[in-house]
Protein backbone atom coordinates (compact mmCIF):
# COMPACT_ATOMS: atom_id res chain seq x y z
CA UNK A 1 0.00 0.00 0.00
CA UNK A 2 1.16 3.45 -0.68
CA UNK A 3 1.95 5.48 1.81
CA UNK A 4 1.02 9.19 0.42
CA UNK A 5 -1.79 9.10 -2.45
CA UNK A 6 -3.75 11.95 -4.23
CA UNK A 7 -6.79 11.14 -5.26
CA UNK A 8 -10.00 12.90 -6.64
CA UNK A 9 -13.07 13.37 -3.95
CA UNK A 10 -16.73 12.04 -4.62
CA UNK A 11 -18.91 13.45 -1.66
CA UNK A 12 -21.52 11.44 0.16
CA UNK A 13 -23.72 11.96 3.06
CA UNK A 14 -24.77 10.61 6.36
CA UNK A 15 -25.82 7.11 6.99
CA UNK A 16 -25.02 4.91 4.24
CA UNK A 17 -26.33 1.86 4.45
CA UNK A 18 -25.14 -1.24 3.41
CA UNK A 19 -28.46 -1.68 0.90
CA UNK A 20 -27.34 1.67 -0.53
CA UNK A 21 -24.03 0.20 -1.52
CA UNK A 22 -25.65 -2.78 -2.81
CA UNK A 23 -29.13 -3.26 -3.26
CA UNK A 24 -30.51 -7.09 -2.28
CA UNK A 25 -31.67 -7.42 -5.71
CA UNK A 26 -28.19 -7.68 -7.16
CA UNK A 27 -26.94 -9.88 -4.30
CA UNK A 28 -27.45 -12.56 -6.19
CA UNK A 29 -25.19 -11.66 -9.47
CA UNK A 30 -22.56 -14.26 -10.10
CA UNK A 31 -19.24 -12.17 -9.03
CA UNK A 32 -18.19 -8.94 -7.57
CA UNK A 33 -17.52 -7.46 -10.87
CA UNK A 34 -20.79 -8.25 -11.64
CA UNK A 35 -22.07 -6.35 -8.97
CA UNK A 36 -20.02 -3.63 -8.76
CA UNK A 37 -21.95 -1.36 -11.61
CA UNK A 38 -25.15 -1.15 -9.10
CA UNK A 39 -23.07 -0.38 -6.49
CA UNK A 40 -24.97 2.89 -5.00
CA UNK A 41 -27.58 2.35 -7.28
CA UNK A 42 -30.54 3.67 -4.73
CA UNK A 43 -28.76 6.96 -3.86
CA UNK A 44 -26.15 7.80 -7.50
CA UNK A 45 -26.62 4.94 -9.81
CA UNK A 46 -24.33 6.94 -12.04
CA UNK A 47 -21.66 6.44 -9.23
CA UNK A 48 -19.53 3.57 -10.51
CA UNK A 49 -19.60 4.58 -14.03
CA UNK A 50 -17.81 7.91 -12.87
CA UNK A 51 -15.15 6.19 -10.53
CA UNK A 52 -11.65 5.77 -11.70
CA UNK A 53 -8.93 4.07 -10.17
CA UNK A 54 -7.34 6.60 -7.29
CA UNK A 55 -10.76 8.04 -6.45
CA UNK A 56 -11.20 9.05 -3.09
CA UNK A 57 -14.43 8.69 -1.20
CA UNK A 58 -15.53 11.20 1.47
CA UNK A 59 -18.96 10.32 3.56
CA UNK A 60 -20.53 11.68 6.74
CA UNK A 61 -20.74 9.32 10.11
CA UNK A 62 -22.66 6.24 10.47
CA UNK A 63 -21.10 4.89 7.03
CA UNK A 64 -21.88 1.41 6.42
CA UNK A 65 -24.83 0.52 8.71
CA UNK A 66 -26.95 -2.00 8.29
CA UNK A 67 -26.48 -5.73 7.19
CA UNK A 68 -22.98 -7.59 7.41
CA UNK A 69 -22.97 -8.47 3.79
CA UNK A 70 -19.16 -8.49 2.86
CA UNK A 71 -20.53 -7.45 -0.69
CA UNK A 72 -20.17 -3.90 0.38
CA UNK A 73 -16.57 -3.54 1.20
CA UNK A 74 -15.76 -5.69 -1.86
CA UNK A 75 -18.02 -3.49 -4.26
CA UNK A 76 -16.03 -0.19 -3.24
CA UNK A 77 -12.44 -1.99 -3.36
CA UNK A 78 -13.50 -3.79 -6.90
CA UNK A 79 -13.99 0.40 -8.44
CA UNK A 80 -10.54 0.75 -7.07
CA UNK A 81 -11.00 3.84 -4.86
CA UNK A 82 -7.54 4.29 -2.80
CA UNK A 83 -10.12 4.29 0.02
CA UNK A 84 -12.86 5.95 2.29
CA UNK A 85 -13.05 8.84 4.49
CA UNK A 86 -16.25 9.14 6.84
CA UNK A 87 -17.17 10.77 9.98
CA UNK A 88 -17.23 7.24 11.48
CA UNK A 89 -18.11 3.25 10.53
CA UNK A 90 -20.42 1.11 11.62
CA UNK A 91 -18.67 -1.83 13.08
CA UNK A 92 -19.16 -4.81 11.01
CA UNK A 93 -18.54 -2.79 7.98
CA UNK A 94 -15.26 -1.89 9.52
CA UNK A 95 -13.83 -5.39 10.14
CA UNK A 96 -15.33 -6.27 6.62
CA UNK A 97 -13.41 -3.65 5.14
CA UNK A 98 -10.44 -4.27 6.61
CA UNK A 99 -10.63 -7.97 5.76
CA UNK A 100 -10.92 -7.24 2.56
CA UNK A 101 -8.44 -5.02 2.42
CA UNK A 102 -9.81 -1.63 2.03
CA UNK A 103 -8.00 1.30 3.69
CA UNK A 104 -10.74 3.43 5.62
CA UNK A 105 -9.81 6.73 6.98
CA UNK A 106 -11.78 7.95 10.30
CA UNK A 107 -12.53 11.65 9.99
CA UNK A 108 -15.31 14.26 10.83
CA UNK A 109 -13.91 17.47 9.48
CA UNK A 110 -12.67 17.14 6.45
CA UNK A 111 -16.61 16.57 4.77
CA UNK A 112 -16.71 20.82 5.93
CA UNK A 113 -13.99 21.97 3.23
CA UNK A 114 -14.19 19.74 0.72
CA UNK A 115 -16.71 19.07 -2.20
CA UNK A 116 -16.92 16.97 -5.47
CA UNK A 117 -14.28 17.06 -7.70
CA UNK A 118 -11.50 18.16 -5.48
CA UNK A 119 -8.17 16.79 -5.48
CA UNK A 120 -7.02 15.47 -1.97
CA UNK A 121 -3.41 14.37 -0.44
CA UNK A 122 -3.85 11.27 2.42
CA UNK A 123 -0.64 10.23 3.98
CA UNK A 124 -1.88 7.03 5.46
CA UNK A 125 -1.47 7.27 8.98
CA UNK A 126 -0.69 10.94 9.58
CA UNK A 127 -2.46 13.48 7.66
CA UNK A 128 -4.97 14.58 4.86
CA UNK A 129 -4.22 17.53 2.57
CA UNK A 130 -7.47 19.01 1.57
CA UNK A 131 -8.00 22.95 0.55
CA UNK A 132 -4.86 24.78 1.59
CA UNK A 133 -5.26 22.90 5.20
CA UNK A 134 -3.86 19.84 6.82
CA UNK A 135 -6.06 17.46 8.86
CA UNK A 136 -4.25 15.20 11.43
CA UNK A 137 -5.69 11.35 11.32
CA UNK A 138 -4.80 8.64 13.51
CA UNK A 139 -2.39 5.80 12.75
CA UNK A 140 -4.77 1.80 12.98
CA UNK A 141 -3.43 -0.98 15.18
CA UNK A 142 -0.65 -3.03 13.77
CA UNK A 143 -2.90 -6.23 13.85
CA UNK A 144 -5.42 -4.29 11.64
CA UNK A 145 -2.38 -2.63 9.41
CA UNK A 146 -1.25 -6.23 9.26
CA UNK A 147 -4.34 -7.47 7.47
CA UNK A 148 -4.37 -4.63 5.26
CA UNK A 149 -1.40 -4.36 4.00
CA UNK A 150 -1.80 -8.51 3.35
CA UNK A 151 -4.03 -7.13 1.29
CA UNK A 152 -6.66 -8.81 3.46
CA UNK A 153 -7.65 -11.51 6.32
CA UNK A 154 -7.21 -14.49 3.50
CA UNK A 155 -4.08 -13.70 3.09
CA UNK A 156 -2.91 -12.24 6.45
CA UNK A 157 -3.91 -15.85 7.90
CA UNK A 158 -1.50 -17.01 4.60
CA UNK A 159 1.46 -14.73 5.74
CA UNK A 160 0.63 -15.71 9.43
CA UNK A 161 0.43 -19.28 10.25
CA UNK A 162 0.70 -20.53 6.64
CA UNK A 163 -2.83 -22.03 6.50
CA UNK A 164 -4.42 -20.19 3.61
CA UNK A 165 -2.83 -21.31 -0.33
CA UNK A 166 0.17 -19.69 -2.08
CA UNK A 167 -1.27 -17.64 -5.11
CA UNK B 1 -13.00 -2.44 38.98
CA UNK B 2 -15.99 -4.41 38.30
CA UNK B 3 -17.04 -5.50 35.08
CA UNK B 4 -20.41 -5.42 33.12
CA UNK B 5 -21.77 -8.46 31.74
CA UNK B 6 -20.07 -7.95 27.96
CA UNK B 7 -16.72 -7.73 29.80
CA UNK B 8 -17.32 -11.00 31.84
CA UNK B 9 -18.65 -12.97 28.42
CA UNK B 10 -15.80 -12.15 26.49
CA UNK B 11 -12.95 -12.56 29.87
CA UNK B 12 -14.57 -15.96 29.85
CA UNK B 13 -13.97 -16.60 26.56
CA UNK B 14 -10.48 -15.15 26.19
CA UNK B 15 -9.45 -17.33 29.53
CA UNK B 16 -9.07 -13.76 30.80
CA UNK B 17 -9.52 -12.73 34.31
CA UNK B 18 -10.43 -9.42 33.46
CA UNK B 19 -10.73 -7.08 30.31
CA UNK B 20 -11.17 -3.63 29.80
CA UNK B 21 -12.77 -1.64 26.89
CA UNK B 22 -10.51 -0.83 23.90
CA UNK B 23 -8.61 -4.24 24.88
CA UNK B 24 -7.94 -6.24 21.85
CA UNK B 25 -8.38 -10.39 22.78
CA UNK B 26 -8.34 -13.96 20.98
CA UNK B 27 -11.17 -15.43 22.03
CA UNK B 28 -12.86 -19.27 21.50
CA UNK B 29 -16.10 -18.90 20.09
CA UNK B 30 -19.09 -20.79 21.75
CA UNK B 31 -20.65 -21.15 18.70
CA UNK B 32 -21.26 -19.89 15.03
CA UNK B 33 -24.14 -19.58 13.06
CA UNK B 34 -24.43 -18.55 9.04
CA UNK B 35 -27.10 -18.23 6.36
CA UNK B 36 -27.51 -18.48 2.84
CA UNK B 37 -27.04 -14.93 2.72
CA UNK B 38 -23.80 -15.68 2.39
CA UNK B 39 -22.48 -19.08 3.51
CA UNK B 40 -21.82 -19.70 -0.43
CA UNK B 41 -19.24 -17.33 -0.55
CA UNK B 42 -17.64 -18.82 2.98
CA UNK B 43 -17.70 -22.33 1.00
CA UNK B 44 -15.85 -20.20 -1.85
CA UNK B 45 -12.88 -19.04 -0.05
CA UNK B 46 -12.62 -22.27 1.91
CA UNK B 47 -12.33 -23.90 -1.43
CA UNK B 48 -10.31 -21.75 -3.01
CA UNK B 49 -7.81 -19.44 -0.95
CA UNK B 50 -7.27 -22.14 1.88
CA UNK B 51 -4.30 -24.65 1.87
CA UNK B 52 -5.48 -27.89 3.60
CA UNK B 53 -8.20 -26.14 5.84
CA UNK B 54 -10.40 -28.09 8.58
CA UNK B 55 -13.68 -26.96 10.59
CA UNK B 56 -12.38 -26.82 13.61
CA UNK B 57 -15.28 -28.11 15.42
CA UNK B 58 -17.95 -28.92 13.61
CA UNK B 59 -20.82 -28.71 16.59
CA UNK B 60 -20.49 -25.51 16.97
CA UNK B 61 -21.21 -24.44 13.71
CA UNK B 62 -25.06 -23.88 12.70
CA UNK B 63 -25.92 -23.47 8.78
CA UNK B 64 -29.52 -22.33 8.49
CA UNK B 65 -31.35 -21.18 4.99
CA UNK B 66 -34.08 -18.44 5.79
CA UNK B 67 -32.87 -15.25 3.12
CA UNK B 68 -34.21 -17.13 -0.54
CA UNK B 69 -36.02 -20.02 0.78
CA UNK B 70 -37.24 -21.51 -1.25
CA UNK B 71 -34.64 -20.57 -3.66
CA UNK B 72 -36.69 -18.08 -6.44
CA UNK B 73 -33.97 -18.59 -9.27
CA UNK B 74 -31.34 -20.82 -10.17
CA UNK B 75 -28.37 -19.04 -8.91
CA UNK B 76 -29.84 -19.20 -5.64
CA UNK B 77 -30.54 -22.96 -5.98
CA UNK B 78 -26.75 -23.51 -6.98
CA UNK B 79 -25.88 -21.09 -3.98
CA UNK B 80 -28.21 -23.60 -1.63
CA UNK B 81 -26.51 -26.72 -3.39
CA UNK B 82 -23.04 -25.14 -2.47
CA UNK B 83 -24.09 -25.04 1.28
CA UNK B 84 -25.67 -28.33 1.67
CA UNK B 85 -23.14 -30.03 0.18
CA UNK B 86 -20.51 -28.73 2.47
CA UNK B 87 -22.35 -29.29 5.74
CA UNK B 88 -23.05 -32.96 4.83
CA UNK B 89 -19.44 -33.00 4.10
CA UNK B 90 -17.95 -31.40 7.36
CA UNK B 91 -21.22 -32.82 9.51
CA UNK B 92 -22.61 -29.45 10.28
CA UNK B 93 -26.32 -29.07 11.26
CA UNK B 94 -28.31 -27.65 8.30
CA UNK B 95 -31.76 -26.29 8.80
CA UNK B 96 -33.95 -25.66 5.64
CA UNK B 97 -37.16 -24.09 5.33
CA UNK B 98 -37.74 -24.37 9.19
CA UNK B 99 -37.43 -20.52 10.04
CA UNK B 100 -35.40 -17.43 10.76
CA UNK B 101 -31.83 -18.20 11.58
CA UNK B 102 -32.23 -16.05 15.02
CA UNK B 103 -35.06 -17.61 15.50
CA UNK B 104 -34.19 -20.93 15.22
CA UNK B 105 -30.65 -19.99 17.20
CA UNK B 106 -32.99 -19.02 20.28
CA UNK B 107 -35.01 -22.11 20.02
CA UNK B 108 -32.42 -24.54 19.74
CA UNK B 109 -28.73 -23.29 20.87
CA UNK B 110 -28.12 -20.34 22.71
CA UNK B 111 -27.17 -20.27 26.28
CA UNK B 112 -26.57 -17.50 28.81
CA UNK B 113 -23.37 -16.39 28.97
CA UNK B 114 -22.04 -18.12 25.61
CA UNK B 115 -20.04 -15.97 23.14
CA UNK B 116 -21.32 -16.43 19.53
CA UNK B 117 -20.78 -15.51 16.30
CA UNK B 118 -23.18 -14.67 13.11
CA UNK B 119 -22.89 -14.12 9.71
CA UNK B 120 -25.74 -11.80 9.97
CA UNK B 121 -25.96 -8.40 11.52
CA UNK B 122 -28.96 -9.28 13.73
CA UNK B 123 -27.02 -11.97 15.93
CA UNK B 124 -27.17 -8.90 18.58
CA UNK B 125 -30.70 -11.20 19.36
CA UNK B 126 -29.07 -13.76 21.45
CA UNK B 127 -28.70 -11.15 24.24
CA UNK B 128 -32.04 -12.11 25.02
CA UNK B 129 -30.45 -15.04 26.82
CA UNK B 130 -27.72 -13.20 28.76
CA UNK B 131 -25.43 -13.96 25.64
CA UNK B 132 -23.21 -11.97 23.78
CA UNK B 133 -24.30 -12.77 20.25
CA UNK B 134 -22.43 -10.69 17.42
CA UNK B 135 -22.80 -9.90 13.40
CA UNK B 136 -19.63 -10.35 11.44
CA UNK B 137 -18.95 -11.07 7.65
CA UNK B 138 -18.54 -13.96 5.76
CA UNK B 139 -14.28 -13.65 5.79
CA UNK B 140 -14.57 -13.25 9.53
CA UNK B 141 -17.07 -15.92 9.80
CA UNK B 142 -14.74 -18.10 8.00
CA UNK B 143 -11.67 -17.19 10.04
CA UNK B 144 -13.82 -18.31 13.29
CA UNK B 145 -15.00 -21.79 11.80
CA UNK B 146 -11.35 -22.67 10.75
CA UNK B 147 -9.51 -21.95 13.91
CA UNK B 148 -12.31 -21.71 16.21
CA UNK B 149 -11.23 -18.59 17.24
CA UNK B 150 -11.52 -14.78 16.49
CA UNK B 151 -10.12 -11.14 17.81
CA UNK B 152 -12.70 -8.60 19.86
CA UNK B 153 -12.39 -5.43 20.69
CA UNK B 154 -13.79 -4.75 24.44
CA UNK B 155 -16.52 -2.23 23.77
CA UNK B 156 -17.61 -0.24 25.84
CA UNK B 157 -21.33 -0.76 27.57
CA UNK B 158 -24.26 1.57 27.66
CA UNK B 159 -26.82 0.57 30.92
CA UNK B 160 -30.23 1.08 29.83
CA UNK B 161 -32.48 0.84 33.51
CA UNK B 162 -36.01 0.25 32.45
CA UNK B 163 -38.27 0.81 34.97
CA UNK B 164 -42.06 -0.10 35.18
CA UNK B 165 -44.57 -1.48 32.60
CA UNK B 166 -45.46 -0.92 29.25
CA UNK B 167 -49.18 0.24 28.64
CA UNK B 168 -51.68 -2.03 26.97
CA UNK B 169 -51.12 -1.37 23.23
CA UNK B 170 -47.54 -0.83 23.97
CA UNK B 171 -44.87 -3.12 22.89
CA UNK B 172 -41.20 -3.95 23.21
CA UNK B 173 -40.85 -3.04 19.62
CA UNK B 174 -42.03 0.33 20.43
CA UNK B 175 -39.91 0.61 23.39
CA UNK B 176 -36.66 -0.56 21.60
CA UNK B 177 -37.59 2.05 18.53
CA UNK B 178 -38.07 4.72 20.82
CA UNK B 179 -34.12 4.19 22.33
CA UNK B 180 -32.92 3.81 18.33
CA UNK B 181 -34.97 7.46 18.02
CA UNK B 182 -33.50 8.93 20.73
CA UNK B 183 -29.79 7.95 20.85
CA UNK B 184 -29.72 7.54 16.53
CA UNK B 185 -28.44 5.25 14.39
CA UNK B 186 -25.20 5.19 15.50
CA UNK B 187 -25.67 6.28 18.87
CA UNK B 188 -24.70 2.81 20.26
CA UNK B 189 -21.64 2.16 17.69
CA UNK B 190 -19.39 0.07 18.81
CA UNK B 191 -20.64 -0.61 22.07
CA UNK B 192 -22.86 -2.95 24.17
CA UNK B 193 -26.14 -1.92 24.94
CA UNK B 194 -27.24 -3.68 28.41
CA UNK B 195 -30.82 -3.86 29.33
CA UNK B 196 -31.78 -4.16 33.10
CA UNK B 197 -33.76 -2.81 35.80
CA UNK B 198 -37.49 -3.94 37.19
CA UNK B 199 -38.76 -3.40 33.98
CA UNK B 200 -36.51 -5.44 32.31
CA UNK B 201 -36.89 -8.76 34.73
CA UNK B 202 -40.71 -8.45 33.98
CA UNK B 203 -39.82 -8.88 29.92
CA UNK B 204 -40.65 -12.05 28.80
CA UNK B 205 -37.74 -14.27 26.77
CA UNK B 206 -40.01 -13.04 23.61
CA UNK B 207 -39.90 -9.47 24.44
CA UNK B 208 -36.49 -9.44 25.11
CA UNK B 209 -35.67 -11.05 22.08
CA UNK B 210 -37.03 -8.04 20.41
CA UNK B 211 -35.66 -5.71 22.28
CA UNK B 212 -32.15 -6.65 21.67
CA UNK B 213 -32.77 -7.71 17.88
CA UNK B 214 -32.80 -4.02 16.75
CA UNK B 215 -29.72 -3.12 18.78
CA UNK B 216 -27.34 -3.21 15.99
CA UNK B 217 -29.68 -0.62 14.56
CA UNK B 218 -27.93 1.54 17.11
CA UNK B 219 -24.95 0.67 15.78
CA UNK B 220 -24.44 -1.89 18.92
CA UNK B 221 -21.92 -4.77 18.86
CA UNK B 222 -24.24 -6.55 21.09
CA UNK B 223 -27.84 -6.05 23.29
CA UNK B 224 -27.90 -8.11 26.57
CA UNK B 225 -30.24 -8.47 28.96
CA UNK B 226 -29.43 -9.08 32.21
CA UNK B 227 -30.49 -12.57 33.02
CA UNK B 228 -32.83 -14.53 35.47
CA UNK B 229 -34.58 -17.52 35.93
CA UNK B 230 -37.30 -16.79 33.01
CA UNK B 231 -34.09 -17.88 31.25
CA UNK B 232 -33.65 -20.79 32.55
CA UNK B 233 -37.23 -21.88 32.51
CA UNK B 234 -37.15 -20.73 28.39
CA UNK B 235 -33.84 -23.36 27.52
CA UNK B 236 -35.41 -25.83 29.63
CA UNK B 237 -38.75 -25.24 27.70
CA UNK B 238 -36.67 -26.03 24.84
CA UNK B 239 -34.99 -28.85 25.90
CA UNK B 240 -31.30 -27.51 27.03
CA UNK B 241 -29.85 -26.66 30.00
CA UNK B 242 -26.48 -24.74 31.00
CA UNK B 243 -24.92 -21.69 30.21
CA UNK B 244 -23.59 -19.33 32.88
CA UNK B 245 -25.40 -15.94 34.07
CA UNK B 246 -23.21 -13.16 33.94
CA UNK B 247 -24.69 -9.94 35.42
CA UNK B 248 -23.01 -6.65 35.87
CA UNK B 249 -20.62 -5.78 39.26
CA UNK B 250 -22.18 -2.69 41.13
CA UNK B 251 -18.67 -1.05 40.67
CA UNK B 252 -18.46 -1.51 36.66
CA UNK B 253 -18.03 1.09 34.17
CA UNK B 254 -20.54 2.51 31.87
CA UNK B 255 -20.30 4.74 28.88
CA UNK B 256 -23.31 5.68 29.83
CA UNK B 257 -26.70 5.53 31.91
CA UNK B 258 -30.22 5.79 30.63
CA UNK B 259 -33.66 5.17 32.54
CA UNK B 260 -36.75 4.62 30.39
CA UNK B 261 -39.59 4.87 32.23
CA UNK B 262 -42.21 2.22 30.72
CA UNK B 263 -45.36 3.65 30.92
CA UNK B 264 -44.55 6.70 29.37
CA UNK B 265 -43.65 4.80 25.85
CA UNK B 266 -46.35 5.71 22.54
CA UNK B 267 -46.53 3.59 19.97
CA UNK B 268 -44.22 4.09 17.27
CA UNK B 269 -44.32 4.41 13.54
CA UNK B 270 -40.71 5.87 12.29
CA UNK B 271 -40.80 7.13 8.68
CA UNK B 272 -38.72 6.01 5.58
CA UNK B 273 -34.96 5.47 4.99
CA UNK B 274 -33.24 6.03 8.61
CA UNK B 275 -34.57 3.66 11.60
CA UNK B 276 -33.92 6.56 13.62
CA UNK B 277 -36.32 8.73 11.83
CA UNK B 278 -38.51 8.75 14.63
CA UNK B 279 -42.55 9.56 15.02
CA UNK B 280 -45.73 8.47 17.08
CA UNK B 281 -48.09 6.57 15.62
CA UNK B 282 -50.54 9.44 16.50
CA UNK B 283 -48.23 11.86 14.09
CA UNK B 284 -48.51 9.20 11.25
CA UNK B 285 -51.68 8.46 11.24
CA UNK B 286 -52.51 12.25 11.72
CA UNK B 287 -50.87 12.57 7.98
CA UNK B 288 -53.12 10.03 6.67
CA UNK B 289 -50.23 7.62 4.83
CA UNK B 290 -51.79 5.29 2.32
CA UNK B 291 -50.54 1.95 1.85
CA UNK B 292 -50.12 -0.40 -0.67
CA UNK B 293 -48.53 -3.21 1.55
CA UNK B 294 -48.32 -4.97 5.15
CA UNK B 295 -45.80 -7.05 6.31
CA UNK B 296 -45.62 -9.21 9.68
CA UNK B 297 -42.79 -11.23 10.27
CA UNK B 298 -38.77 -11.19 10.75
CA UNK B 299 -36.41 -11.85 13.36
CA UNK B 300 -37.44 -8.74 15.02
CA UNK B 301 -41.26 -9.16 14.91
CA UNK B 302 -42.21 -12.92 13.55
CA UNK B 303 -43.70 -14.66 16.99
CA UNK B 304 -46.53 -15.79 18.21
CA UNK B 305 -47.00 -12.98 20.11
CA UNK B 306 -47.02 -10.48 17.35
CA UNK B 307 -49.31 -13.08 15.64
CA UNK B 308 -51.60 -13.25 18.24
CA UNK B 309 -52.01 -9.19 17.65
CA UNK B 310 -52.65 -9.35 14.86
CA UNK B 311 -55.11 -11.62 15.00
CA UNK B 312 -56.81 -10.10 17.60
CA UNK B 313 -57.12 -7.39 15.23
CA UNK B 314 -57.70 -9.02 12.23
CA UNK B 315 -60.72 -11.52 13.17
CA UNK B 316 -63.94 -10.59 11.91
CA UNK B 317 -61.90 -7.74 9.29
CA UNK B 318 -60.86 -7.60 5.76
CA UNK B 319 -58.17 -6.38 4.71
CA UNK B 320 -58.74 -3.34 2.19
CA UNK B 321 -59.13 -4.53 -1.02
CA UNK B 322 -55.53 -1.91 -2.42
CA UNK B 323 -54.01 -3.53 0.18
CA UNK B 324 -51.27 -6.95 -0.14
CA UNK B 325 -51.41 -8.16 4.15
CA UNK B 326 -48.29 -11.27 4.08
CA UNK B 327 -47.64 -12.66 7.20
CA UNK B 328 -44.64 -15.06 7.87
CA UNK B 329 -43.94 -16.84 11.00
CA UNK B 330 -40.39 -16.40 12.22
CA UNK B 331 -40.19 -20.36 12.37
CA UNK B 332 -42.21 -23.73 11.45
CA UNK B 333 -42.22 -23.95 15.67
CA UNK B 334 -44.31 -20.30 15.67
CA UNK B 335 -46.33 -21.28 12.05
CA UNK B 336 -47.46 -24.34 14.13
CA UNK B 337 -48.32 -23.07 17.60
CA UNK B 338 -50.65 -20.40 15.39
CA UNK B 339 -52.09 -23.36 13.48
CA UNK B 340 -53.07 -25.08 16.59
CA UNK B 341 -54.38 -21.66 18.39
CA UNK B 342 -56.74 -20.86 15.30
CA UNK B 343 -54.53 -17.57 14.66
CA UNK B 344 -54.09 -18.80 10.88
CA UNK B 345 -57.86 -18.76 9.97
CA UNK B 346 -58.64 -15.74 11.39
CA UNK B 347 -55.36 -14.39 9.10
CA UNK B 348 -56.42 -16.09 6.01
CA UNK B 349 -60.11 -15.00 6.49
CA UNK B 350 -59.14 -11.71 6.95
CA UNK B 351 -56.97 -11.99 3.28
CA UNK B 352 -54.02 -12.28 4.68
CA UNK B 353 -51.72 -14.34 2.04
CA UNK B 354 -49.13 -16.63 4.19
CA UNK B 355 -45.93 -16.98 3.69
CA UNK B 356 -43.39 -20.14 4.56
CA UNK B 357 -41.16 -18.93 7.47
CA UNK B 358 -38.20 -16.94 5.84
CA UNK B 359 -36.51 -13.30 6.15
CA UNK B 360 -39.43 -12.42 2.99
CA UNK B 361 -39.84 -8.67 2.41
CA UNK B 362 -37.91 -7.67 5.21
CA UNK B 363 -34.58 -8.11 3.10
CA UNK B 364 -36.50 -7.31 -0.22
CA UNK B 365 -36.03 -10.81 -1.42
CA UNK B 366 -38.33 -13.88 -2.17
CA UNK B 367 -41.51 -12.85 -2.81
CA UNK B 368 -43.34 -9.59 -1.69
CA UNK B 369 -41.49 -7.05 -2.69
CA UNK B 370 -43.09 -3.40 -3.42
CA UNK B 371 -42.90 -1.39 -6.33
CA UNK B 372 -41.72 2.25 -7.50
CA UNK B 373 -43.03 4.56 -5.33
CA UNK B 374 -45.44 2.09 -3.31
CA UNK B 375 -45.89 2.10 0.55
CA UNK B 376 -45.26 -0.93 3.22
CA UNK B 377 -45.71 -0.68 6.63
CA UNK B 378 -43.66 -3.50 8.29
CA UNK B 379 -42.66 -5.20 11.51
CA UNK B 380 -39.30 -5.80 9.61
CA UNK B 381 -36.32 -4.80 10.83
CA UNK B 382 -35.48 -1.95 8.76
CA UNK B 383 -36.95 1.10 6.53
CA UNK B 384 -33.43 1.47 4.77
CA UNK B 385 -34.09 3.13 0.92
CA UNK B 386 -34.57 0.06 -1.27
CA UNK B 387 -34.51 -2.19 1.21
CA UNK B 388 -37.80 -3.90 0.15
CA UNK B 389 -38.29 -3.04 -3.20
CA UNK B 390 -37.73 -0.55 -5.80
CA UNK B 391 -35.35 2.47 -4.64
CA UNK B 392 -38.33 5.04 -4.95
CA UNK B 393 -40.50 2.87 -2.44
CA UNK B 394 -40.92 4.03 1.42
CA UNK B 395 -41.05 2.15 4.29
CA UNK B 396 -42.76 2.97 7.57
CA UNK B 397 -42.02 1.04 10.92
CA UNK B 398 -44.58 -0.07 13.11
CA UNK B 399 -45.44 -2.79 15.82
CA UNK B 400 -47.77 -5.91 14.75
CA UNK B 401 -51.15 -4.53 16.22
CA UNK B 402 -50.67 -1.29 13.90
CA UNK B 403 -49.73 -3.48 10.61
CA UNK B 404 -52.76 -5.11 11.02
CA UNK B 405 -55.16 -2.72 11.46
CA UNK B 406 -53.84 -0.21 8.69
CA UNK B 407 -53.72 -3.22 6.39
CA UNK B 408 -57.76 -3.14 6.97
CA UNK B 409 -57.75 0.44 6.78
CA UNK B 410 -55.76 1.16 3.58
CA UNK B 411 -53.84 3.67 5.56
CA UNK B 412 -51.61 3.60 8.31
CA UNK B 413 -53.00 3.82 11.40
CA UNK B 414 -53.73 2.38 15.48
CA UNK B 415 -56.33 -0.87 15.99
CA UNK B 416 -58.91 2.06 17.80
CA UNK B 417 -58.91 4.16 14.72
CA UNK B 418 -61.22 1.13 13.06
CA UNK B 419 -64.76 1.10 13.29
Amino acid sequence: MKKTFTGRVFVLGDDIDTDIIIPTEYLALPSVEDMKQYGFYPLRPELPGLIREGDILVAGKNFGCGSSREQAPEIIKALKVSCVIAGSYARIFFRNAINNGLLLIENDQIQEYVKEGDSITVTVGEKIEAGGRVFPIPALPDDLMEILEAGGLVKAMQKRNGIAREE
Amino acid sequence: MGMTIGEKIIARAAGQTSVRPGDIHTVTLDRMMSNDGTTHLTVDMYNNKLKNPRVADPDKVVFIMDHNVPAENPKTAEAHKKMRNFAREHGIRLYEGQGVCHQIMMEDYVCPGELIFGADSHTTTYGALGAFGTGVGCTDFLYAMVTGRSWVLVPETIRFNLHGRLREGVYPRDLILTIIGDIGANGANYKIMEFAGDGEHAMSIHDRTVLCNLTVEAGAKAGICEPDEKVTEYCREHGREGGTFFVSDPDASFAAVYDYDLSKIEPVCVRPDFVDNYATRAEIEAEHVVINEAFIGSCNNGRIDELRQAAAVLKGRKVHPLVRLLVAPASRAVYLQALREGILADLIEAGAMMMNPNCSVCWGSCQGVIGENEVLVTTGTRNFKGRSGAASSRVYMANAETCAASAVAGYICGPDSLD
